[in-house]
Formats: structure tokens, C-alpha cells, sequence
């Protein structure tokens, strides 16, 4: 079926549409990663973007069992892709990709010159868009609001065995910060963005602040758990948007990248140091302005933003690429151990 | 930086191209050479292949054609006192000659420093038992393997393990020696020809229709890691990954199988701290056993990944030149530039220019890889291929869809097929078995019996069974058959009124079929859809490759056409530019030599104000680094592509004759259509290249030419050529593939030839000519303009005519030729390009007999010796020919053959030993591989040398001679008495032994092999006994059993050089006399001219 692809104040692009029947709008994004669209696609920080794999060929090894996304829907508005396969070939395939968005109602474009909305996005900066399907619906900025709230989890839950005892304030995250840190031996409690660790008389050894969508500064209630814990030197551990809430707690500030760093090969160089790591990265803002009493951790090696910032002192760390992966390389799972062999026992 | 104190770097080259080494090395080099230049250290370069670009005067400050072994090395070392040396970039010749000079001390005796990866984790890379054992103890899977040092302990192994079980034998390059073995008869054999390369073979489980994955990492001296590349071989494990089709990025892996195989391939990498380049090979099952996992569930997906590492190159391999290509990260120049002790995150990008080499590229378009095989030009050869390569070259296809780039691919083979169809192949062979029997049974024709299947309905499940290839490459291939089944559809409905209408057309274009083939299908020409597509304005799109996917504005002139697609990347060049035509994948005939040609037509262009836009689709070659030349398409060399590029370019021409005999063959149709050709007019290349007009030409000019005609029967065959006398060169005037010439002694073998070509008809007559014996052959090569002759050059063969060109032995400065034959030679290159007005390079074979001469072929472009007589008399003829284009009303360049004070010969390189089955004789039909040149203060010492370099080895155990017929006994007598004085024992065949005992060269009697008794060819050839054969045939005589053959076959199969051309073996002899290795002065090239 067809369906188009409009900017908001730009071009119209024809395509054909795989997925459900349903116009969907939202901030048009793409992302240069070439492996694991399961895994992206439910990433919740992509919660009101419409994704651009430019990677051309998309479904080839169809949609895995549940166990292997990295939360329990697809959280994309719609995916454009170049070359939509419907004949998937892999043991673990239980659906083909059209399948998954037509059960899970989104729409997946195939549009020929993904390079060139690619282009597009890259010389004016992050758009919005939106694709229509059936009836013409208005535009939508994800950015106006706070997306949190609808991907966090609503009460806590614990997984795990481990001694040591990790908080994840649940921003959005990917379920392999939680398989990473279960399968490191550690027993994790994961609680809604909002909720207050301290009042609720949690006993944790330390916090890490989990990825999630759009603008870090629509989180204000996460900010304010963090400048608690900040104020108690609770070790603490920040992932991707959980990097700028630690900055924005601890003084400092953040600003929207022209079209952001959404890829599985951004290299970061760790500062004071010669070794540069190969991360996976997706996120529209970054830290602008590191915060007192802490140090720049690491740094990107291609456009020189702030990847991630170490406290002077305390074991108190964020990092804006994702040390789980899923999708991208596995270079940074260090720094979960990094973290836990900080917090001592 | 570690190294500060490196001033002067040693080079080793990989020698002559040969099957399983072949042009990516002379990529590696050059780029090798270029990361060392820009740091201000100079660079010796040992390398005798003279074709290459990386021993051009603007590459290495001193180059050395010598042979690239421990002997040679060490006293150039001796010579230039290099501070420390490369071993990685020039391949397993390299390799090997560097941890040879290692293990000697003369490395540590001359404080020369091996750069990059250490000489121990070489070593240990390359020692299979040893490297299984450490990749144990890093908790990395291998495939239960045992290594053998003697047949006995083989066969038990193999007997333990269970077959099939996969033999790899150490120390040897491309999967020589290699092979699955399904019982004990097999591994026998298998064993018995690796033992006589290697002394050590690892015998392992074959893991049946495995899938085989390969990493490209890159590692610095800080630990740094990165892979810059992925690929996934579309056939199975079981077929050499030079074998298979291959396409990058991996395309059926998940995320975690990508990851947990990089990380792997990472960990192996930073256990044997790499510096630079290392590629790591993977099978992987894609059917595990593995427990289900419930949502939530505990089971880590890890425990279901079966997986083994197969196979690690410590060193810039075919794979790494192939993924430099697919990504447009060079690899050879960062692992350079490591190599140094730079970090990954000082080398700025210079593709993007904004970013750097500290990443991994990400690709937003699909490469396939396919390999060209010439197979059929081998008489004899096994069709089948397997763990061993049998390829000669390869190409490279680019697109968005998998169907595009794969159909791309296919056509740059350059063997006319127009797709993953073709028709052709089975025409004649159509019983029902055929189509799985060549699914099951893999050859070079697989690919197009995986099409027919699908014509045929047979189910992807079936053909995966068959075949081992993932369903996911099946349907994709389904999918450009049933484009074609439903165009077949559509016509028949209504042929009259039947339009192709835009949708379906552009639905075509974007699965990559070519015009050609679109229009074959529905009964037009290629050129009409052509007129069609335009007026529709169904145009392709030219597409960057930029090694980020457009994240980042680049600046890369890295170009490929794509119809998935509405934006062009970059604007035309206008009429600054100028179209230069590349050569194509290497084959039997056409090699690195035109790449050498290409790449300095592209830097000459400059020199005339005019911008280089090279076309070309082989990954090996130097030609396709994006630094050589103002804009590169990774493009088809086809006349539809090269059309697409020139109407959106509007350059000021194209240049056809510098790629060899592919470019050229565009000639006629791209100046048909309209575009400037420059230099020699098409219509003179025609004249020159259809055999009638050429001959009435040479009539014309009275310019003698063998005699000859075309037949379309045997009888008056017969009578042409008793007319002129036997022997007769035969050739028939239309063959697939494979030209199929033959010089033929008698009657009964010209019939036995006709009928054998079967193609024979009205339609496509047989030519046959005067063969004449014992003429001396002559290569003349110049550059005209306008006619009027620019600079010209003579070089001789040492082998007499019957010896095709490209195999023969060339020798610089002719020694053998009248001062009235060259002089009429002149007066004939003269006529020949006044008559044809020539501008360009061109080249004439003759052949000379006493004072006449006969003009055999004329090629009105560069030939395969160009690099060759360029370099030995430094003049660049291709920079004269570029300048002649331009009409720069040059003077003629004077060359004076007896100015030189010194010798150079060219020789060429077999990989027979490869080809199981093929005879491995000099002939007509060229069979070389490639080839080398060495100078020398004489003859002799230029060529022991080069046959030094080609795998000729100074015989110490003992010589082999089998003479056929009673005059190649009295000619040789002098040769054979020479190789006497050597002391080395002489074995014979019966007649040849009574012979030479006769006239006091003591032979000891063998029996031939079909005799089967005491003592034997065999015996004797397999004790190792022999280090030295020669077997010489008198073509007159006939005979019933072809034990000739069985001789030379079993020699090559034993790894004993083999000569079968008398003036050739005499000249070796001669050499081998005459000439003392340990007193020959060491120079490099600038010392020679």
C-alpha cells in the first residue's frame, strides 16, 4: 500500500508502506547502525521518532521472541527503510518485521533514497514528519514534552540474586542494563522515574540512571532524586539521558545536538588516556556544560561533545553512549564492572 | 610515537600474481609505501613483479626486483641497512621470507626492527597446532583438529575424528594443499600432495554447511581495537572464501551473533597483539540445537552460538583488500601507519575528512563479492572448486538492493553474462538431473544453475539442501527470477500491444538488470530500452561511498551507480574530465599490468590539465583507491554502464586502450554512440582486430603474414593446410569462453580438433593458419601520434613461436636480433601506423625467420608488456601516449638498444599446482598467472634470478630428463652435458637414458609411470629425490599413451619446478652454470638505468 513521508515545512516522499494502515508523526531521526533492528526498534529512547535505518536492507533475519527486544513494544512512531525483506532467514525468527508493526499498529515506509532524508535531516537539523497512511493527522514534536512518564515502569520490581543491591531509576530502559547487571551478580531493583528512593526506604548500594527519551530537562523529578542522592554520595551510575540528569542535578547543563548521535560507531576517547572506544549512541541532547567537582570522562572523537563525566572524588559517573549495547559493539560493558568494583562492600 | 628512530623501512613485496596471491598486494604495498612517504621515512621495496604500481619511480625510493627470499633479502639488507621492516603487506610470500630471516638472526644480527605485529605472534599464527592450542587457552572455540607431520599419523587422525574430515596444511598460501576428505582413499590423497608442500597438515571435523564469517580488525599499539569490517561468504564452509561469493556487510547474523563473533575476533586480536591488520575467520552454525527461551527466561542466548574460529591471516590479506574496497577504510595505509606506533585516534579520515580512523564504518549499501574463474583455459583442470583456490580473479558489484549489486557482480566478471540468468550455460546439457547435480556439486556455473532451479520450481529448501546457502541469499535470487518469470507473463498476455510501463521498468532497473537482459526478454534491444528508460527518466543516481552512511558531510570522490535512489551525491565533471576505462578482474591474460597501465594514464591526465574519472570494479587493484584519480565509479566496464557515467559526467572523452582488451572491445559501440574516443579511431581498431580487414591491410603494405583462411569443413581444411604445409594454427572464430587455439601437426588431429569444435558452421567458421616452426617471436611496442611514430621499442622471446606471448620469457635489450631485422621492423610499425593513423600506444607481435618478418596480431593499445619496457628503460610510454592524445606534437623519444648496459627478462608465473588435473605445458593458449622481471649484468643472471622469483629453485638433489624424439635429444646434448658438470645425479626416461649414456652423460633409467615397475618416475619424484624437471615433446611424433602428460602433471603435483620449453630449459641450464649467486652484485633499480 502507499503511503508518504512529509517534512514538516519541506518535501513529500512517496512509499510503500509494510506495516499497518495508520498515519503516525513525530521527530524524524536516523540511525547509521547496521546490525540488531529488534533490539533498536524497542529501545524506549526512540519513544516519538520516526527512525531512518540507513542501513538499506531491513528484515533480514525477521523478529525474535520477546526475550530478545529490549522492552515489550515497539517503540518507534514508524520506521523508513530502503529495502524492506519479507523473507526473513534465522532460527530464532518468529515473525517477519511487517508482521510485528501490523500486530503492533505502526506504519514501515519503504522509501528508496534513505541517503537523501538522511542528508536532509544532517544539513537542516532534527525535523519533524510524519507519515500518512490512511487520513492526514498534524504534525507532532516529541521534544514539547515529557515522553518519560509513558515508558517508565509503574511500580518497582526486582530481579536478580546478587549481593550487592543496584536501584535503576527507570527512565526508559533497555532491558540489557538489567540483564548486564544481573548477570554480574548483582540484585536489581528497578523503580519508576519519579518515585523517591529515600522515602520509600529502599536499601541499595548505589543508583544507576537509565537511558530514555527526549529532553533531559522534562525529567525534573528524576533531577531532584539525583541531587538527594548526590547530597547523600550515593554511588551512582549514569547511562545515556541518566548522563544528563546527573549533569543537570550536579550544576550542570545540556543542549539538543543539531541531529544527534544515533549510530553503533561513535568513538570515544577516554580523557587522560590513549584508548578510544567504539560505542553505540542514541540521543538527541548532550552535555554542554560539565558540573562542578566532576571531570570529563570521555569524550567524542569525532565532533569533541562530552561523552561522559567521572566525579573527583566519589563513585559518581555517567556516560552518554550505552555500556549494554544491544544493538552495537560490546566495547564499553566495562564500565558497569568499573562501577560496581567503586562501590565498596 | 615508539618509532622516532625509524628512518628507512624495508618492504617485502608478494612476488609475481599467482592463484591465492594475487593484485591485493600490490594494493597493500602501494599503500604501505604512500603511509611511510608522508612521515618523511624512505622506503626500500624488494618486489620483482615489474607490473605492479608499487615499483613505480614516484612509489619506494629504492626499489629491488629481486626474489623475495631469505637469500636476496638478507643482502639487501646488508646493502641498505634499513632501521626496520615490513612484513605484513605482502602477503604469504612475505610472510614466509620474513620469519625465515628471523629465525636465521639475520634480522636481530642487522638491528633491523620488525614493524607491527610481532614476529612470535606470526609464528604462532601460523603454526596451526600451536595456534589451536592458544586459542584453547583463551577459551575460543576451535574445530576438533589434530595436526600431522607424517601420512600414517593422518590417517589415523582422520580415522579418529570420523569423516568427512577438512585438511589444512600450514605455512601455505590460499588453501593450498587443502581439501575435505569424505574417507580414508581421499585423505590419502590429499595428504600425499599437502605433504609436498608443507610439512605439517591440521586434520579437522568438517563442519557440514556451516556458515563462514570473517572480521577485519585493526588493532594499535595502545590496544585500540576495531573491526572495520564484516563479511558473510554466501557459500558454506567448505568452499575457500577466495572461492565464494562473499558479501558485506554480514547479512543473515543478528545483533548478537555480529557482536559476540567481533568481540571474539577482538579478544584473539589483543591475545596476540596485533599491530595493524588481522582478519579472522569464522564458522558458524545457523541450525544449533538450542533450549527455547521462555520470555524472561534464564538462559543466555550465548550457550545456543556454535561457532569456530577456521582460519587468522596476521597480515593485509585478499579479504582486507576486498573490505577496503567495500568500506572505503584503508586498511593497509592505517595498519601502516600503526605500524609506526601511531594511535588509531591521531589519523584523521580521509574519506570524510571530518571524522577519523578510530571507528568502524558504516555502510548504507551492500557489496558482493564474486570471483572469476578461468578454469576452462586450463586443458584437463577439475571444474569443481573447494577448500582450495582455483580463482584468478575477482570483482566487486555495489547497490542498494542485494539483487542489484549481485547482478552487478556478475556482469563485471566480463564473460558476457548479462545476470544471475543465463541461458546459455545449459543449452545442449538439458537432461533433467543437471540443474541439482550443479547445485550439489560446486563450480563457477553454480550461481546460474541456483536461477534455473528457481525457473524449474524447485522449493528454496531444496536448493539450500543442496547447496548449504542461507535462504536468505535463495530468495532474494528467487525474487530476480520471478521479476523475470512475470515480464514473460505480461507479454504473453498480449504480445501486440504489449509497453513496458515506467513501474515495472524501474522495478527492474532497481533489482539490477541490465538493459541488455530486460530487453532480451521481451524481444528489443538493449539499446532500445536504453531510449526507452531515458524517455521515461529512469535514470541511475551517483552514490558516495563515504564510510559513515551520510552521518557526516564527505568529501570522498568514491563513487558507485545506483537506480534505489532519486539525488546524485556529486555534480558532473564536465569537460576537464576525462573517462579512463580500467581492465576489470584479473584473469588468465589480463592482469596487473593494465592496472599499471590505468593508474598512469589517471596520473598523467593531470599533467594535461584534464581530471582523471576511472572506471573500474576490481577490488584488488590500485586503481580503485580513491586517491589515484579525481573521481572513482566502483562501476560495470559494460557498455551501459560506461554510457550512464559519460552522459552524466559530459567529460571531454574516453580513453579505451589503456585497460587491455575489455576497454577496448567498448571502442566501436561508444563512439558509435556518439562519445569521443580518444587517440586511435575506433574504426582503425576494428581494422586492426577483424582478422579480414587486418589481413588485406597487411596485403596492402606488403607486410608478410603467415598464410591462412576461414573453413566450415573438414576437406577443404585438409587441403588449405597440406597446401601450406602442416603444422596449422587452429582457432575457432566464436567460443564461449576459452579461445581454444591449437597448432595441429596432421590429419587426424586437425579432424579430431573440428570435431571437438563442435561450433564449427556457416555461422562461425574455423580459422586456420601457417604455423611457422623454429621462428624467432618479437614483440614491438610504440606510441604514435597522428601516425607518426613517438617512441619504439623491441624485445625478444627466448622461447621460439608456439609459446603464447604471455607465458613466453621477454627479454630487454633483444640479443639475438639482426640490425636488418630490426630495421625492418621499424619500417613495418611505420607503415602499420601511418595506415591507421595511429595516436596512442599499440603493440605487434612478430614472428622472425632469418630477415623476414611476419606480422601474427597488431593491438592498438597498450599490451601486457608496457609496464615492463617502461621500467626498464625509463621511458613512461603510457605518459607519451597521454601526451599524444592531447596532441602535444611530440618528439620522437630515441631509444638505443645498445645503450644499455645490462639485461632484463621478463618471465612469467604458473600456478599449475593449483589446478588439479591441467598439463601444465607451454603452449598457444596462455596459462601463466603472472609474471616477474629481473635485471642482470648479463642473460643468464637477469634470468636465474627471475626464475628464482617464480618458484624455479636451484636443483641440488638431482635432475630429471625426459627428451621427446630424436632431434630434441641432439639439440639438448650441449644443455645436457652442461647440467652434467653440476654433479648432480640425472634421471631418465628409457630412450633419452640410452642417449645421453651414449654420448657420456650418465642417466640412470626410470620406468615411466604406466609401466609400473622398479625403479619408477614415482618413486623417485615422491622420495623428493628430483629437485629439477625437464620434459620436452616432439609434437610430430604421435603417441598412443599420453605419458608426457603424466609425467609433468605429477612433477607440478610434487612441487618440482618443471620446464617443458627447450630454449627455456637450455637458458636455465646455461644459468645455473654460469652464473654464481654468492658473487652477483645486489642493485636496485635506479643503479640499472
Amino acid at each position: 500500500m502507499a503511503g508518504r513521508l512529509i517534512f514538516k515545512g519541506g518535501p513529500t516522499f512517496e512509499g510503500k508502506n509494510f506495516g499497518a494502515t495508520v498515519s503516525s508523526a513525530g521527530e524524524l531521526v536516523f540511525s547509521t547502525g547496521m546490525m540488531g533492528y529488534p533490539e533498536s526498534l524497542t529501545d524506549p529512547s526512540y519513544k516519538g521518532q520516526i527512525l531512518i535505518l540507513t542501513y538499506p536492507l531491513v528484515g533480514n533475519y525477521g523478529v525474535p521472541e520477546k526475550y530478545f527486544w529490549e522492552s515489550d513494544t515497539i517503540m518507534v512512531s514508524g520506521l523508513i527503510v530502503s529495502n524492506y525483506i519479507d523473507t526473513p532467514s534465522h532460527y530464532q525468527s518468529r515473525k517477519t518485521l511487517s508482521e510485528w508493526f501490523l500486530e503492533e499498529g505502526k506504519p514501515i515506509l519503504e522509501i528508496k533514497d534513505t541517503r537523501l532524508l538522511t542528508q536532509m535531516i544532517r544539513d537542516k537539523g532534527s525535523v519533524l514528519a510524519k507519515i500518512l497512511i490512511d487520513k492526514d493527522i498534524d504534525f507532532y514534536d516529541p521534544n514539547k514534552e515529557s515522553l518519560i512518564e509513558k515508558v517508565s515502569v509503574d511500580k518497582p520490581n526486582v530481579m536478580g540474586k546478587g549481593k550487592k543491591k543496584i536501584l535503576l531509576i527507570d527512565c526508559g530502559a533497555k532491558r540489557n542494563i538489567r540483564k548486564s547487571l544481573v548477570g554480574k551478580g548483582v540484585t536489581i531493583t528497578t523503580i519508576p522515574w519519579n518515585l523517591d528512593p529515600f522515602k520509600e526506604g529502599f536499601n541499595f548500594d548505589g543508583i544507576v540512571i537509565s537511558n530514555g527519551p527526549g529532553d533531559p530537562k522534562f525529567a525534573g523529578k528524576t533531577v531532584q532524586i539525583i541531587k538527594k542522592a548526590l547530597s547523600k554520595k550515593v554511588p551512582m551510575l549514569g547511562v545515556c539521558l541518566g548522563h544528563q540528569l546527573l549533569a543537570l542535578a550536579a550544576g550542570g547543563d545540556t543542549k539538543k545536538l543539531k541531529y544527534g548521535h544515533r549510530s553503533q560507531n561513535q568513538p570515544c576517547i577516554m580523557e587522560g588516556s590513549n584508548r578510544c572506544f567504539i560505542t553505540t549512541q542514541n540521543h538527541g541532547f548532550y552535555v554542554s556544560h560539565v558540573p562542578q567537582g566532576f571531570s570529563p570522562w570521555f569524550t567524542n572523537a569525532n565532533d569533541g561533545t562530552n561523552e561522559g563525566i567521572i566525579h573527583k572524588s566519589l563513585p559518581i559517573m555517567s556516560v552518554q553512549f550505552h555500556p549494554e549495547a544491544m544493538p552495537g559493539p560490546t566495547d564499553a560493558g566495562f564500565i558497569f564492572d568499573y562501577f560496581l568494583d567503586r562501590i565498596k562492600k | 610515537m615508539i618509532h622516532n628512530s625509524i628512518k628507512k623501512v624495508l618492504i617485502l613485496g608478494s612476488g609475481a600474481l599467482k592463484i591465492g596471491e594475487a593484485g591485493e598486494f600490490d594494493y597493500s604495498g602501494s599503500q604501505a609505501i604512500k603511509a611511510l612517504k608522508e612521515e618523511g621515512i624512505k622506503t626500500v621495496l624488494v618486489n620483482p613483479n615489474i607490473a605492479t604500481i608499487q615499483t613505480s619511480e614516484f612509489l619506494a625510493d629504492e626499489v629491488y626486483f629481486l626474489p623475495v627470499n631469505d637469500f636476496f633479502v638478507e643482502k639487501i639488507i646488508k646493502k641498505e641497512r634499513p632501521d626496520g621492516i615490513f612484513l605484513s603487506f605482502g602477503g604469504q610470500t612475505a610472510l614466509n621470507c620474513g620469519i625465515s630471516l628471523f629465525k636465521k638472526g639475520i634480522l636481530g644480527k642487522h638491528n633491523v626492527v620488525v614493524l607491527g605485529t610481532p614476529v612470535v605472534s606470526i609464528i604462532l599464527s601460523e603454526d596451526r597446532k600451536k595456534f589451536a592450542g592458544h586459542l584453547r587457552k583463551i577459551k575460543v572455540n576451535t574445530p576438533p583438529s589434530k595436526s600431522a607431520i607424517s601420512l600414517k599419523a593422518g590417517l589415523k587422525i582422520g580415522q579418529n575424528l570420523e569423516y568427512p574430515v577438512m585438511v589444512r596444511s600450514a605455512f601455505a598460501l590460499g588453501g593450498q594443499g587443502s581439501g575435505i576428505a569424505k574417507n580414508r582413499r581421499d585423505l590419502k590423497e590429499i595428504l600425499q600432495k599437502a605433504f609436498s608442500f608443507s610439512g605439517q597438515v591440521l586434520i579437522e571435523k568438517y563442519l557440514h554447511h556451516y556458515k563462514e564469517v570473517e572480521y577485519e580488525v585493526v588493532r594499535d599499539a595502545y590496544d585500540n581495537c576495531v573491526t572495520v569490517c564484516n563479511m558473510e561468504n554466501m557459500d558454506p564452509l567448505g568452499i575457500h572464501t577466495g572461492e565464494s561469493i562473499v558479501i558485506a556487510p554480514s547479512q543473515t547474523l543478528t545483533n548478537f551473533e555480529y557482536h559476540f563473533l567481533r568481540e571474539t575476533a577482538i579478544k584473539i586480536v589483543r591475545s596476540l597483539k596485533i599491530v595493524g591488520e588481522c582478519n579472522v575467520q569464522f564458522a558458524l552454525n545457523p541450525r544449533p540445537l538450542m533450549p527455547e527461551h521462555s520470555d524472561g527466561g534464564q538462559a543466555a542466548p550465548k550457550n545456543g552460538l556454535e561457532y569456530y574460529v577456521i582460519e587468522l591471516n596476521a597480515r593485509l590479506s585478499r579479504s582486507s583488500a576486498l573490505a577496503s574496497k567495500a568500506t572505503g577504510y584503508p586498511l593497509a595505509y592505517v595498519a601502516a601507519k600503526l605500524a609506526l606506533g601511531k594511535n588509531l585516534t591521531e589519523l584523521k579520515n580521509s574519506v570524510t575528512k571530518a571524522t577519523q580512523f578510530c571507528f568502524e564504518p558504516a555502510l548504507d549499501y551492500v557489496t558482493v563479492k564474486i570471483p572469476r574463474w578461468d578454469i576452462d583455459k586450463f586443458k584437463g583442470a577439475e571444474e569443481i572448486i573447494g577448500s582450495s583456490m582455483k580463482s584468478v580473479g575477482e570483482v566487486m558489484g555495489i547497490g542498494r538492493t542485494f539483487e542489484e549489486a549481485y547482478q552487478k557482480a556478475i556482469r563485471m566478471l566480463d564473460l558476457d553474462f548479462e545476470g544471475a540468468v543465463d541461458e546459455r550455460i545449459f543449452k545442449g546439457r538439458l537432461q533433467e538431473s543437471l540443474t541439482r547435480e550443479l547445485l550439489e556439486k560446486p563450480t563457477p556455473n553454480r550461481m546460474f544453475a541456483i536461477s534455473r532451479a528457481f525457473y524449474e520450481k524447485i522449493t528454496v529448501g531444496e536448493v539450500r539442501s543442496l547447496t548449504g546457502i542461507d535462504p536468505w541469499f535463495l530468495y532474494r535470487i528467487r525474487n530476480i527470477v520471478d521479476s523475470e518469470i512475470r515480464l514473460r507473463k505480461l507479454l504473453r498476455r498480449d504480445k501486440k500491444k504489449f509497453q513496458l510501463d515506467r513501474d515495472t521498468l524501474l522495478n527492474l532497473k532497481q533489482l539490477g538488470f541490465s538493459d541488455k537482459r530486460i530487453g532480451s526478454l521481451i524481444g528489443l534491444t538493449g539499446l532500445s530500452i536504453r531510449k526507452l528508460r531515458k524517455k521515461l527518466k529512469i535514470l541511475p543516481y551517483v552514490f558516495q561511498i563515504d564510510t559513515l552512511a551520510g552521518e557526516f558531510p564527505a568529501k570522498t570522490n568514491y563513487l558507485y551507480l545506483t537506480y534505489n535512489g532519486q539525488h546524485n551525491d556529486v555534480s558532473p565533471t564536465g569537460k576537464d574530465g576525462v573517462i579512463v576505462l580500467g581492465s576489470g578482474p584479473y584473469r588468465i591474460g589480463s592482469s596487473v599490468e593494465f592496472d599499471w597501465t590505468c593508474v598512469n594514464t589517471a596520473l598523467s591526465l593531470k599533467d594535461n590539465g584534464k581530471k582523471s574519472i576511472v572506471i573500474n570494479c576490481n577490488p584488488e587493484t590500485v586503481s580503485t583507491d580513491y586517491d589515484m584519480s579525481d573521481k572513482l565509479y566502483f562501476e560495470e566496464l559494460t557498455f551501459e554502464r560506461i554510457a550512464d557515467i559519460y552522459e552524466y559526467e559530459n567529460p571531454y572523452g574516453v580513453i579505451v586502450s589503456v585497460g587491455g582488451q575489455t576497454p577496448n572491445n567498448r571502442a566501436k559501440a561508444l563512439k558509435k554512440y556518439g562519445f569521443n574516443i580518444l587517440g586511435t579511431d575506433p574504426l582503425n581498431i576494428d581494422r586492426a582486430e577483424n582478422r579480414g580487414k587486418f589481413s588485406a591491410l597487411l596485403d596492402k603494405l606488403s607486410i608478410m603474414q603467415p598464410q591462412w583462411d576461414q573453413f566450415t569443413d573438414l576437406p577443404s581444411s585438409i587441403a588449405f593446410a597440406k597446401r601450406v604445409g602442416f603444422p596449422v594454427l587452429a582457432r575457432p572464430s566464436y567460443v564461449l569462453s576459452g579461445s581454444n587455439m591449437m597448432i595441429v601437426y596432421s590429419d587426424e588431429e586437425l579432424e579430431e580438433y573440428l570435431k571437438k569444435a563442435s561450433l564449427v558452421s556457416k555461422e562461425y567458421p574455423i580459422t586456420i593458419s601457417k604455423f611457422i616452426e623454429d621462428a624467432k617471436e618479437i614483440e614491438v611496442d610504440c606510441v604514435s601520434e597522428k601516425g607518426e611514430i613517438k617512441a619504439f621499442i623491441v624485445s625478444e622471446h627466448i622461447e621460439n613461436a608456439g609459446v603464447h606471448s604471455g607465458d613466453a620469457t621477454i627479454v630487454f635489450p633483444p640479443q639475438k636480433i639482426y640490425v636488418e631485422t630490426l630495421r625492418r621492423l621499424r619500417k613495418v610499425a611505420e607503415d602499420v601506423s601511418r595506415a591507421l593513423s595511429i595516436t596512442g600506444p599499440f603493440n605487434i607481435q612478430c614472428l622472425a625467420r632469418d630477415n623476414d618478418i611476419f606480422v601474427i596480431e597488431i593491438n592498438l593499445r597498450s599490451s601486457r608488456t608496457f609496464p615492463f619496457i617502461s621500467k626498464v628503460t625509463g621511458v613512461n610510454f603510457i605518459k607519451l601516449a597521454v601526451d599524444a592524445f592531447f596532441g602535444k606534437k611530440l618528439t620522437e623519444v630515441a631509444i638505443n638498444l645498445s645503450g644499455y648496459n645490462f639485461v632484463a627478462t621478463k618471465v612469467a608465473q604458473f600456478s599449475f599446482a593449483r589446478l588439479t588435473g591441467a598439463d601444465p605445458v607451454l603452449d598457444v593458449e596462455m596459462s601463466s598467472t603472472g609474471e616477474v622481471a629481473c635485471f642482470g649484468d648479463t642473460l643468464e643472471e637477469a634470468f636465474l634470478k627471475a626464475e628464482l622469483s617464480v618458484g624455479g629453485r636451484i636443483p641440488k638433489k638431482g635432475a630429471f630428463l625426459s627428451l621427446g624424439g630424436e632431434q630434441n635429444k641432439i639439440e639438448f646434448l650441449e644443455s645436457a652435458q652442461r647440467l652434467f658438470m653440476l654433479k648432480i645425479p640425472i634421471y631418465s626416461t628409457e630412450n633419452t637414458a640410452k642417449f645421453l649414456n651414449k654420448h657420456g652423460v650418465k642417466a640412470k633409467k626410470l620406468y615411466k609411470i604406466h609401466e609400473n615397475k622398479s625403479p619408477n618416475i614415482i618413486e623417485v619424484f615422491k622420495r623428493g629425490k628430483v629437485d629439477l624437471a625437464i620434459n620436452i615433446v616432439d609434437r610430430n611424433l604421435k603417441k598412443d599413451i599420453n605419458d608426457d602428460f603424466d609425467i609433468r602433471r605429477f612433477a607440478v603435483d610434487q612441487n618440482i619446478p618443471l620446464f617443458t620449453n627447450k630454449k627455456k630449459a637450455e637458458l636455465f641450464i646455461k644459468a645455473l652454470v654460469e652464473v654464481d649467486l654468492r658473487k652477483i652484485p645486489v642493485k636496485p633499480w635506479s643503479e640499472y638505468i
